[in-house]
């Protein structure tokens, strides 16, 4: 076959797999009426619960990242036994279903549960609480830092850290000075991807709480009750919001990355 | 003084066997070899980036064998400088003065010296990207330089660089040897070896062949290996006989007969001529060398000293002669010449 003839079909293969993404989001936002939009956006119940999103899924990816970043540079520089048993666990949340997620993680957290005791015991009530939904949102979003975050730790030249090593600084300064500046770009992508996927969860977090509501599961409420109609202009704004971070973000990591 | 003893290290299908070999302070110490022969290994070894299955490191009575990385008293210039490519030259020439808590202005009045004297005080702003061979070069050797290590490990400093920028780094290492410097300096090239070094070791395989004083190796080779490593182009593998005369000669594996000074029990050996001891001239020459040969020049290449010729008489003989000779003789590739030499100009090695 000629290279042009390959390069066409695949052009159009992979188009339509491009339109396949674009076209329900287009068309939600062209079939969308501006009024109800426009009276959408001065909801208090849609903007607390898209604000209440955002705030949870920021601070958890946060969070995690203070211990998800130190296990990727190990899994990405060390060998131990069963090591590919724990990569096989971080990457489990992709694959198993997150309502099934949901109901691990409440058998995990509810009040019945030692974990669950404890934090009942330091004033902490997981079910029902944004604490319970944050780590819902973490459960199935981590595996995204956690890989990125240990291929940028692959991709620095060890070599680079026994030449820092060699100038006399210490192993936390090389992971500091070295390791970490240059996976940055990396650890800032799996930042990214770890909360636009918190964002959007809501099979997980439905289970362990309807309340407060996340912006996901107000859409799910208000179009099991009221129908498309009401429900697509809360979609449309929490659909912008989340690219608006999505794109500030990235473009933060880029700048950090060409300072 | 460093002293490295009985040092092995097997690393994958690598192994560097029982090394052996001490560098006083002030020595320009060469480690000799083709590439894959360990070299870099046993400098990465001195630094600690890999521990010896066996052996032992000692600096200045010290055992260092275990010494932490970052403890250790060498700066090493790797052969792929390894600059951080983050950082621009002045945060890559500031780095180890960081770790050693010296005041910010105080970093910056050494870094600048350490510019001026390398001639990279251009370059301060520039990171990695914007940087030529030459130039990574002089930042890695100036990062490493600005620490002061008692021990300055270079690993094939020279080989990226063009002519020029060679000639200029010689000049730099001359002078940092003649400051009192003490360097280790792995290459694979013999005249950088004596451009540069004082003492010498010969490594073939993870083993050292033979080691001392530079002139002493390489005016008395203990093997064809050294030999070539020593810039000897012409060795042969040779038995000894008898000619009709009665007299005891040398016979290459092609039966070409070489007339040297034999030992009475010498049975093989090898048979090695200095390419600058062979004398090419367009007829036969009348003098008193016993080795007389014809042959075709089949190869003609530029050296720092003249032109090298590769002559083959059956045996393939590598002549070295001056440019002037070169032209007076109109020689080119495939014209007939005739080589000579004396029989005091071989040196045999019993085998």
């Amino acid at each position: 076959m000629r290279r042009h003839n390959l390069l066409l079909i695949f052009s159009v293969l992979g188009g339509l797999v491009l339109l396949f993404i674009i076209a329900p989001l287009a068309g939600m936002f062209l079939k969308g009426s501006g009024m109800a939009f426009s009276s959408t956006i001065h909801e208090k119940e849609v903007l607390e619960s898209i604000r209440l999103t955002i705030v949870i899924s920021l601070v958890t990816t946060s969070i995690f990242a203070v211990f998800g970043v130190p296990l990727a540079y190990l899994l990405a520089r060390y060998t131990f036994p069963l090591k590919n048993l724990v990569l096989a666990i971080i990457d489990l949340p992709v694959v198993i279903p997150h309502t099934a997620a949901g109901i691990a993680i409440l058998g995990f957290i509810s009040r019945d549960t030692i974990p669950g005791r404890i934090a009942s015991f330091i004033g902490i009530d997981f079910v029902g609480n944004p604490a319970g939904i944050g780590l819902a949102m973490a459960f199935v979003s981590v595996p995204f830092l956690v890989n990125a975050a240990r291929d940028g730790f692959i991709s620095v030249p060890v070599r680079l850290e026994k030449a820092a090593l060699s100038l006399g600084a210490g192993h936390f300064t090389v992971f500091r000075t070295i390791s970490l500046p240059l996976a940055w770009r990396s650890i800032m992508t799996g930042f990214v991807m770890m909360f636009a996927r918190g964002l959007s969860e809501f099979g997980a977090v439905v289970i362990i709480a309807y309340h407060p509501m996340i912006t996901p599961v107000l859409i799910y409420e208000r179009f099991g009750t009221f129908g498309l109609k009401y429900a697509q202009p809360v979609a449309v704004l929490f659909v912008l919001v989340s690219l608006s971070f999505f794109v500030l973000l990235r473009f933060i990591s880029s700048r950090k990355r060409n300072a | 003084m460093l002293e490295v003893r009985n040092l092995c290290l097997k690393l994958d299908e690598f192994e560097l066997t029982d090394i052996n070999f001490s560098v006083g302070d002030g020595d320009y110490f060469i480690i000799l070899g083709e590439s894959g022969s360990g070299k870099s290994l046993i400098l990465e070894s001195l630094l600690g980036m890999y521990h010896p299955d066996q052996g032992e490191i000692q600096f200045r009575g010290k055992n260092i064998t275990e010494t932490p990385i970052s403890l250790r008293p060498a700066g090493i210039v790797f052969q792929d400088h390894l600059v951080f490519p983050h950082l621009t030259v002045f945060e890559n020439i500031a780095y180890p003065l960081k770790r050693q808590h010296i005041k910010p202005r105080e970093i910056r009045r050494k870094v600048v010296e350490m510019a001026e004297k390398l001639n990279i005080s251009g370059l301060l702003h520039k990171k990695k990207e914007k940087l030529s061979g030459g130039e990574l070069q002089r930042v890695a050797l100036a990062r490493t330089l600005v620490m002061k290590p008692p021990l300055l490990l270079l690993d094939e400093p020279l080989s990226s660089l063009d002519v020029t920028l060679k000639s200029e780094i010689r000049r730099l290492l001359r002078q940092l040897h003649r400051e009192g410097q003490t360097i280790i300096h792995v290459t694979h090239d013999y005249v950088e070896a004596i451009a540069l070094g004082n003492k010498v070791a010969i490594l073939e395989k993870g083993t050292i062949l033979q080691s001392g004083d530079i002139h002493e190796v390489f005016l008395k080779p203990k093997s064809a290996f050294v030999a070539r490593m020593a810039g000897i182009s012409n060795f042969f593998h040779v038995i000894t006989d008898h000619t009709s005369e009665g007299k005891r000669i040398a016979v290459t594996d092609n039966g070409y007969m070489i007339h040297c000074t034999l030992e009475d029990d010498s049975k093989e050996g090898y048979a090695l001529i200095k390419a600058g001891e062979i004398t090419v001239s367009v007829n036969k020459p009348e003098s008193s060398a016993m080795n007389v040969f014809r042959g075709v020049i089949t190869e003609v290449a530029d050296s720092p000293e003249g032109k090298e010729l590769w002559i083959d008489c059956g045996i393939e003989i590598v002549a070295l002669i001056t440019r002037e000779s070169f032209a007076r003789l109109q020689l080119d590739i495939g014209l007939e010449c005739w080589v000579s030499w004396k029989s005091s100009e071989v040196k045999f090695i019993d085998l």
